[in-house]
């Protein structure tokens, strides 16, 4: 069974054994706005928590995203280089980032679950 | 998601109310609560400026009159002392761009100023305006009255629809020359209108009482080419037309030699110097500035913001980014910036250092996009 987790830094993860398929929350990509680039990690880069994996571009301005756990990256989600919107359009879905092997499932624990993450956004107005 | 920490209360302009209702994302800039972009998004609000008619609030500018008690010239002649623009040389109901210089050749704000028969109207910038009407007061204040109309609203149409919506509510709108200014009545409130913006498309822009904001703009929103446009995407259609931005591409350290203004100073002017800074502007424009604005397209999809050091191909520091996004209309990353004037040829390929990377990009003309002001 899959369990969908949230950091404070608006991005989601799903995961699936040991591996989770992780993107920028609905959220976040309203703030950010129109997605006109995603820079995104190599596979096989090892990533660190809380440490910087991926650039989000607006037209405004360049957001990093952070790795919401440690891991592998195994996968990255190709389809946004030649259709950056999709992080607007179906941020929790197609617009998926990349998939990261854990490197320690227990860093899951220490993030938020669904309700957790709703009532966070809803005290950030 | 940048954070502001700027804790001054923000002001408001007279279309605070309508934003809101509108659904518009605000956000702190130059002390106010300025509508960055609605539901539709920056990059929807951008094509609909180019594609139809984009309306902006820019409330916030200056607004302000320098009254000489003998008339029109004496005012032109008291401000051309302060900028290089032949002010002297406009004509009645004309219009033209110009720039406020300091001692050093360097930029104080960049303005427009209209002969408006018996005084000189003039447009600045938000963030400098209180400097620059102390700067007015204190250099011209002994000649000229200077007013600021601080309870008039500024409304921006822009696109090529611009003309023949303005012209169902005053016909006038749609012949008045590119850079010329008329009293008009839209839908019987008085306005003071002014063809020309800050997109590259043909425009108006419209002084009207605060109190008479609200209503003209809901007049010019009810009709169907009209959408509202945030500063999000008059950032990115400025950007397209090659138009500086204050603060951010010219200021006190660059010239208007270096930023391609040199267009701005007349041939009068060029002649019998007079403005601040002439000495070093003059020999600038005679042998050529150290530096130059350019335009910059990067070679692929990553944006390069401002700030971002420019190097020749050998991996040599020439310059940096001023303004730098994502160009709607072009399709990809566009960007201004100084560099060497031995790299400023059109065509020469640079480097740009975007988070440790060195992206192969080219000094691209200005404007990227055509313009489409109005000629008649």
């Amino acid at each position: 069974m899959s369990k969908e987790r949230y950091t404070e830094e608006h991005e989601w993860i799903r995961v699936d054994g040991d591996v989770g398929t992780m993107g920028i929350t609905v959220y976040a990509q309203e703030q950010l706005g129109d997605v006109v680039y995603v820079e995104l990690p190599e596979v096989g880069r090892k990533v660190e928590k809380g440490k910087e994996m991926a650039v989000v571009e607006s037209v405004k301005a360049a957001s990093e995203i952070y790795a919401p756990v440690s891991g592998e990256v195994v996968e990255v989600n190709e389809a946004l280089t030649a259709d950056p919107a999709t992080v607007n359009r179906d941020a929790a879905g197609d617009g998926w980032f990349v998939k990261i092997r854990l490197s320690n499932t227990g860093e899951l624990d220490g993030l938020m679950d669904e309700a957790a993450y709703k009532s966070y956004v809803e005290g950030l107005h | 998601m940048t954070n502001n920490t700027d804790t001054t209360p923000s002001k408001r302009t007279p279309l605070y109310v309508l934003h809101q209702e509108l659904g518009a994302k605000m956000v702190p800039f130059a002390g106010y609560d300025m509508p960055v972009s609605y539901p539709a998004g920056i990059l929807a609000e951008h094509k609909q400026t180019r594609a139809a008619a984009g309306l902006f609030d820019v409330s916030h500018m200056g607004q302000a009159r320098i009254i000489a008690g003998t008339g029109f010239a004496d005012a032109a002649a008291a401000l051309e002392t302060l900028v290089p623009g032949d002010i002297q040389g406009l004509a009645p109901l004309r219009q033209r761009y110009t720039l406020f210089t300091d001692e050093t050749g360097g930029i104080l704000d960049d303005l427009m100023v209209t002969n408006a028969g018996d005084h000189l109207f003039l447009v600045v910038n938000a963030a400098c305006k209180a400097q620059d009407l102390e700067h007015l007061r204190t250099r011209l204040g002994d000649r000229c009255t200077v007013q600021e109309l601080a309870d008039r609203a500024l409304l921006a149409l822009q696109g090529p629809a611009a003309s023949s919506v303005l012209g169902r509510f005053a016909k006038a709108a749609e012949t008045m020359p590119f850079m010329s200014v008329e009293d008009l009545l839209i839908g019987g409130i008085a306005c003071f209108v002014s063809r020309s913006g800050y997109t590259g498309e043909d425009g108006f822009e419209i002084s009207v009482a605060g109190k008479e904001a609200e209503r003209l703009a809901r007049l010019l929103l009810a009709e169907p080419e009209v959408k509202p446009v945030g500063l999000g995407a008059r950032d990115s259609l400025r950007l397209e037309a090659g138009l500086c931005l204050y603060g951010q591409d010219i200021d006190r350290t660059t010239t208007p030699i270096e930023a391609g203004l040199a267009w701005t100073i007349g041939k009068r002017r060029r002649a019998e110097g007079g403005f601040p800074g002439a000495e070093i502007i003059l020999e600038q424009l005679r042998a050529g500035a150290p530096r130059r604005r350019v335009g910059i397209r990067p070679e692929d999809r990553t944006p390069a913001r401002a700030h971002t050091e420019i190097r020749d191909e050998a991996g040599r520091r020439i310059g940096e980014v001023t303004s730098g996004s994502f160009g709607p209309s072009v399709g990809g990353p566009i960007a201004m910036g100084y560099v060497e004037s031995g790299s400023a040829a059109e065509g020469t390929a640079l480097r740009l250092a975007v988070r440790g990377r060195d992206l192969p990009a080219r000094v691209a003309p200005l404007p990227f996009v055509q313009t489409h002001y109005y000629r008649g």
